[in-house]
């Protein structure tokens, strides 16, 4: 196993303030090209554990390697440049409003580029070549100039998408990308999702509510529970006894009240802006 | 209704009022009676010098009566001359004014800035806050002497309080998930700075500044009073020398030039948005 990890997280717990911590005690181990689903109720640390892993927010204790290099142990330079390969995609897009498209997509090479380069838009033509074809690829060659808050969500989505492509990523850390995107739009982004991951053999985490689509798009199933994991396995092991482990027996089959009550209590009972802030 | 029906008990009650800010009664008096003995006291201890008003009443009148047939001419070019100082003032220390503006709004937002840059930076603003442009004008009177320069450091110094904290929480309330995803590709602080903060303050901070630019030449006419130069400088002369005619001309130009900039910012700053 350790042989083909490209990713492993080791014991790695994080602890906001003087909260319960957030996650507790995780081992993981990601093979390359493998596209993992990391399902549970919001809370259950998900968005915190990709985050841990990229590093824009710090993990207490453990460890975590991409390809050998312990990313935990980076600082300043060193960071950046191990971010590179490992992009990210948002659950609201996170794209830079007031920028255009393109701009944003090419956002995607910052860690490749000079500052000055940046600053004056000079993209190098190999970048701006491969930005136009990343949006043909999600669908937008058409939107190259549009301000990217005149787009709707799904756009955005792609175009978040082409953003993360760009940087030329072995792993993808993807935190929700369909929670505010319709049915439909859902299943065609995590198709998209799925096809760029098997066209490109990128490894990825994806934190998602749906557990249909979790089921439908990813090679493994990981369940979270109170930032603990709980579940770890095929999506054709995933029963209705396991999904009661990971949501809890009441929150599963009712209304979604009560399970907003259990998470907020289960983690962080003192603050949950804490957890939430500034993510979700 | 619902509520009515369901609670059986209580049905006897059928009366409802706000519950009082202050619960006890005999403070809430209290603090009534002790507000009017106040009032009547404080007005008891107003003296009018009913005399002094009559006098007075004249003398305004005459102020008044002079706005009615203003004289642009015989100081005319005093008048030329203390609009362009006041304008080249205005335009001088606004630019020079966002130049430090925008450093010290970086600093001073809590976000972005470590500990210490915050504090200082904090503390500068709050120190231009503190005191109101005609006290800081004195001071920079003395420093740099009679003219506009004074007038100029003044009018900078004052647009840091107002432009670099209102930058300062307009930095601290960006969406900080776009922070983020920059911060995700590996972007440095500056690529970071440039492509997630700029973007979503500067229309912001373009406004803010064309509306300080009409603050500014408010203020220089204000300051010119204590020896900042500019326009004010001229309207005292004309007042000192009770040439009412003069200083009415002058008060209309202050007021066309200000309804004129007022104007234009609003326009830019729709525009802008």
């Amino acid at each position: 196993m350790s042989d083909t990890a490209m990713l492993r997280l080791e014991g790695v717990q994080k602890r906001y303030g003087r909260d319960e911590p957030a996650l507790i005690d995780i081992d993981l181990a990601l093979p390359r090209g493998q596209v993992m689903a990391l399902i549970g109720p919001s809370g259950a640390g998900k968005s915190t554990l990709i985050r841990c892993v990229n590093r824009l927010v710090e993990p207490t204790q453990g460890e975590i390697r991409l390809e050998g290099v312990a990313l935990t142990r980076l600082h300043g330079a060193e960071l950046r440049r191990a971010r590179r390969s490992m992009a990210m995609i948002f659950q609201e897009y996170a794209l830079v409003d007031r920028l255009t498209v393109m701009e944003n997509v090419l956002s995607g090479r910052l860690g490749y580029v000079g500052f000055w380069r940046s600053f004056l838009r000079r993209y190098p033509s190999a970048d701006i070549e491969t930005a136009l074809h990343m949006l043909d690829r999600v669908g937008m060659p058409h939107a190259m100039d549009k301000r990217a808050d005149a787009l709707s969500g799904g756009q955005r989505q792609r175009v978040g998408i082409a953003r993360a492509l760009l940087q030329s990523p072995s792993l993808l850390l993807v935190d929700e990308p369909t929670a505010s995107l319709d049915p439909r739009t859902s299943r065609q982004i995590m198709r998209l999702i799925r096809e760029l991951c098997v066209e490109r053999g990128l490894a990825a985490i994806i934190n998602i509510h749906d557990v249909a689509l979790a089921e439908r798009f990813a090679d493994r199933i990981v369940g979270l529970r109170d930032g603990r994991i709980v579940f770890d396995g095929r999506p054709d092991t995933l029963t209705p006894s396991v999904l009661t482990t990971i949501y809890g027996e009441e929150e599963w089959s009712t209304e979604p009240e009560p399970a907003d009550d259990a998470d907020e209590g289960g983690v962080s009972p003192a603050t949950p802006m804490a957890v939430h802030g500034g993510m979700s | 209704m619902t509520v009515s029906q369901d609670s059986d008990s209580r049905m006897a009650v059928s009366t409802w009022r706000r519950p009082p800010l202050i619960r006890d009664p005999r403070w809430r008096w209290a603090l009534w009676i002790g507000l009017v003995v106040y009032l009547v006291l404080a007005f008891a201890s107003i003296q009018v010098d009913w005399s002094r008003v009559m006098e007075g009443l004249g003398r305004g009148a005459a102020f008044i009566s002079a706005f009615f047939q203003p004289d642009f001419v015989s100081r005319r070019d005093d008048i030329v001359g203390g609009i362009l100082e006041s304008l080249t003032m205005t335009v001088v220390s606004t630019v020079l004014g966002i130049l430090l503006s925008v450093p010290f709004g970086l600093g001073a937002a809590r976000n972005i800035a470590p500990w210490p840059v915050y504090g200082l930076c904090r503390g500068v603003i709050a120190l231009s806050r503190t005191f109101q442009e005609v006290i800081i004008a004195i001071l920079f009177v003395a420093m740099f002497g009679f003219g506009p320069l004074a007038g100029v450091v003044t009018l900078a110094f004052a647009t840091i309080g107002f432009l670099a904290k209102l930058l300062a929480e307009d930095i601290e309330a960006i969406d900080w998930r776009q922070v983020e995803a920059v911060r995700a590709t590996g972007a440095g602080w500056w690529q970071v700075m440039n492509h997630a903060v700029q973007p979503q303050v500067t229309p912001r901070l373009l406004g803010l500044s064309l509306y300080r630019l009409d603050i500014n030449f408010r203020e220089s006419a204000v300051i010119g009073i204590v020896g900042a130069g500019g326009i004010g400088a001229t309207l005292n002369t004309a007042i000192d020398r009770y040439e009412y005619e003069s200083a009415a001309a002058i008060l209309l130009v202050i007021i066309a030039i200000v309804m004129a900039t007022e104007y234009a910012s609003s326009h830019a700053r729709r525009y802008l948005q």
